[in-house]
C-alpha cells in the first residue's frame, strides 16, 4: 500500500488483499480508533491438530496445513501487529506433537498470543502449555482494546481426575468427538471469578474482544460444540458495549449474536467438520443466523479448511474464502443489528449446494 | 391295492407337507428375529468400532475424525455418480477411498467382514432418512 489512505480505502484494500492470498487462517482488522494508529490487524490460526504417527513421522496432510498458514502468513502486507493460535497445536497432546508444531510456528515472526485446545490439555493437564508456551487465560490490551483469553475447555474434577486409569486414556477419551462418554467444556468458577476482576478495571465503552478455544455459547453436546457455563461468561461480557468473541473447536463456518455478544468462528488447517445437523439421529441447532458452507469436497485436501478474515470495524464483516466453494461475507447491516450473510441469508438465494447433503 | 398305495401316497404327502410347515418361510419366531437381530448388531457395534479405529489405515487418522457419528457420509445417497471416480460407484468405494487417502491405508475386499461391518454402522447411523439414490 503507497503513501497516506483514508479508513475505508484502507479496510477495502486489505480485504481484497487477503481475498487474493487464499489463505488457510484468519486476518482480523480492528480500527475502532479514529486515529490511523489505532488500526491494526492479528491474523488467527487454528486447529492444525499435529499427529505423531511413530518417531520423527507425522500425519503430512495436516503438517501441510499449518505450514501453508505460515508461509502465507508472511506475505500478508500490511503484517499483523501479532497472531492469535486459537487451539489445538496437538491431537493426542504430545510433547512430539507440540514441539513439531511449534517448529514449524517457527517461521512466523510475529508475536503470538496463544489459547489453549482440548486437544493440547487432556494429557499432561496443560504442563507443558505453561511452561513452555503460555498461561491458560490472561488478558493484554493493545491499541484501545481489550483483550481477554479464556481457558474455555476444562471439565468435572470427577471425569478429569478419577475417571480413566491413565493420562493417555483419558486424552483419547477427550480426542473422540462423538465420544458418549465424554463430557462438555466449561470455563469454571476460579476463572470466571478471574474474569470478573480483569473485567472491573475496564470501562464499559472499552471494544472487548475475547479468544476462547470452543464457542462460548451452547451448540450441540453430543460433539461438545458447547461450553457448559457460557451463560455465566455472557452475563460479565454482557456489561460492555461491542464485544466480540472468535473461537476455533467447530472446525467450521459459524456465526451468531446474541445481545451485544458477536461469536464468530475460524476454520481449522488440519480438516473441515460437518454441521451438527447432518447427524440425524439426535435433535440439535446450529444458530439461524449462520448459512452453512458447503460440504467439503473429499477429493481435495484443504477443502473446507479455508481461511477468513475480519473487519472490525463500525460493524463486523466476516469473510470466509473457502476452496473450491463460493466465498461468504458476514456483515452487520447496520450498527446494533445482527451479522447476516451478504448474499445468501435468504433460503430461497441459495445455491443447491449449500442445503443438500 | 392300488387304493392301498393311494392312500399310502396321500399319508406320505401329508406327513411332509407336515414336516414342511414348520420350515415355511413367513412363521419365523421370534428366536429367529432376535437371532437375526443380535447378528446385525454384533456386525453394527464391530464396525463401530472399525470407525473409530486408528489401525484400519497406515497414519493413524480415524475415520471418526472427519466424520463424528458417521455423519456427512450419506450412505443413502449410494450408488451414485461419483464425479471423482468417473463412474456409479457403491458406498464401499468411497469408503475404500477414504482408507487409501486420508487413512493412507490399502483399500479392503469388497466382502471383507470390516467393510460390512463399517457399511452397517454408516448406514444405521442414517436409519430413518430417505433413501436418495444418486442424488448428490
Amino acid at each position: 500500500m503507497k503513501g497516506r489512505i483514508t479508513r475505508r480505502a484502507f479496510l477495502k484494500e486489505a480485504g481484497l488483499l487477503t481475498a487474493a492470498a487464499a489463505l488457510p487462517l484468519g486476518l482480523v482488522n480492528v480500527a475502532w480508533g479514529k486515529k490511523p494508529t489505532d488500526r491494526f490487524t492479528f491474523a488467527y490460526i487454528s486447529d492444525c491438530h499435529i499427529t505423531q504417527i511413530r518417531g520423527t513421522e507425522f500425519v503430512a496432510n495436516f503438517d501441510k496445513g499449518l505450514q501453508r498458514a505460515v508461509l502465507e502468513l508472511s506475505f500478508l502486507d500490511p503484517q499483523p501487529d501479532f497472531v492469535v493460535f486459537g487451539g489445538d497445536l496437538a491431537q493426542l497432546g504430545k510433547v512430539a506433537e507440540l514441539e513439531h508444531g511449534l517448529e514449524m510456528l517457527k517461521g512466523v515472526t510475529l508475536p503470538i498470543k496463544w489459547v489453549i485446545g482440548e486437544h493440547d490439555y487432556y494429557l499432561d493437564l496443560g504442563e507443558y502449555w505453561q511452561k513452555h508456551i503460555s498461561p491458560l487465560h490472561y488478558s493484554f490490551d493493545h491499541k484501545g482494546v481489550h483483550f481477554v483469553v479464556l481457558n474455555s475447555i476444562l471439565t468435572d474434577d470427577d471425569w478429569t481426575h478419577n475417571r480413566w486409569p491413565t493420562a493417555e486414556e483419558r486424552m483419547h477419551q477427550m480426542a473422540r468427538l462423538d465420544n458418549p462418554h465424554g463430557s462438555p467444556f466449561m470455563v469454571k468458577r476460579e476463572q470466571l471469578a478471574w474474569l470478573k476482576q480483569d473485567l472491573a478495571k475496564i470501562p464499559r465503552t472499552t471494544p472487548l474482544i475475547v479468544l476462547s478455544h470452543s464457542p462460548l455459547y451452547k451448540i450441540f453436546k453430543p460433539w461438545n460444540f458447547w461450553t457448559d457455563d457460557a451463560e455465566a461468561v455472557q452475563a460479565q461480557l454482557k456489561q460492555f458495549r461491542s464485544v466480540k468473541v472468535f473461537h476455533g473447536h467447530v472446525h467450521q463456518v459459524l456465526y451468531n449474536q446474541l445481545g451485544p455478544i458477536t461469536f464468530n468462528a475460524f476454520m481449522a488447517t488440519a480438516w473441515p467438520w460437518p454441521y451438527p445437523v447432518t447427524y440425524s439421529q439426535l435433535p440439535n441447532k446450529v444458530p439461524e443466523l449462520t448459512v452453512f458452507m458447503n460440504r467439503a469436497d473429499p477429493f481435495k485436501e484443504r477443502d473446507g479448511t479455508g481461511w477468513g478474515s475480519v473487519q472490525v470495524a463500525d460493524g463486523l464483516v466476516h469473510h470466509y474464502e473457502l476452496w473450491e466453494n463460493s466465498p461468504r461475507t458476514v456483515r452487520s447491516p447496520g450498527a446494533g443489528k445482527r451479522p447476516e450473510d451478504t448474499v445468501y441469508q435468504d433460503p430461497a438465494k441459495r445455491i443447491p449446494p449449500q442445503t443438500h447433503y | 391295492m392300488a387304493m392301498r398305495a393311494l392312500l399310502a401316497a396321500l399319508l406320505g404327502l401329508a406327513v411332509t407337507f407336515g414336516s414342511l410347515a414348520v420350515a415355511r418361510a413367513d412363521e419365523f419366531t421370534k428366536d429367529d428375529l432376535k437371532k437375526w437381530n443380535d447378528a446385525f448388531t454384533a456386525v453394527r457395534q464391530e464396525g463401530e468400532k472399525v470407525f473409530h479405529s486408528s489401525t484400519l489405515g497406515k497414519n493413524s487418522v480415524s475415520c471418526d475424525m472427519c466424520h463424528p457419528h458417521a455423519a456427512n457420509t450419506h450412505p443413502e445417497t449410494y450408488p451414485k455418480f461419483q464425479k471423482q471416480l468417473g463412474k456409479v460407484v457403491g458406498l464401499r468405494d468411497m469408503i475404500n477411498w477414504c482408507i487409501q487417502n486420508p487413512l493412507q491405508g490399502t483399500p479392503l475386499a469388497l466382502d471383507d467382514p470390516q467393510l460390512i461391518a463399517l457399511e452397517a454402522y454408516i448406514t444405521w447411523e442414517r436409519r430413518g432418512v430417505k433413501l436418495a439414490p444418486g442424488k448428490h
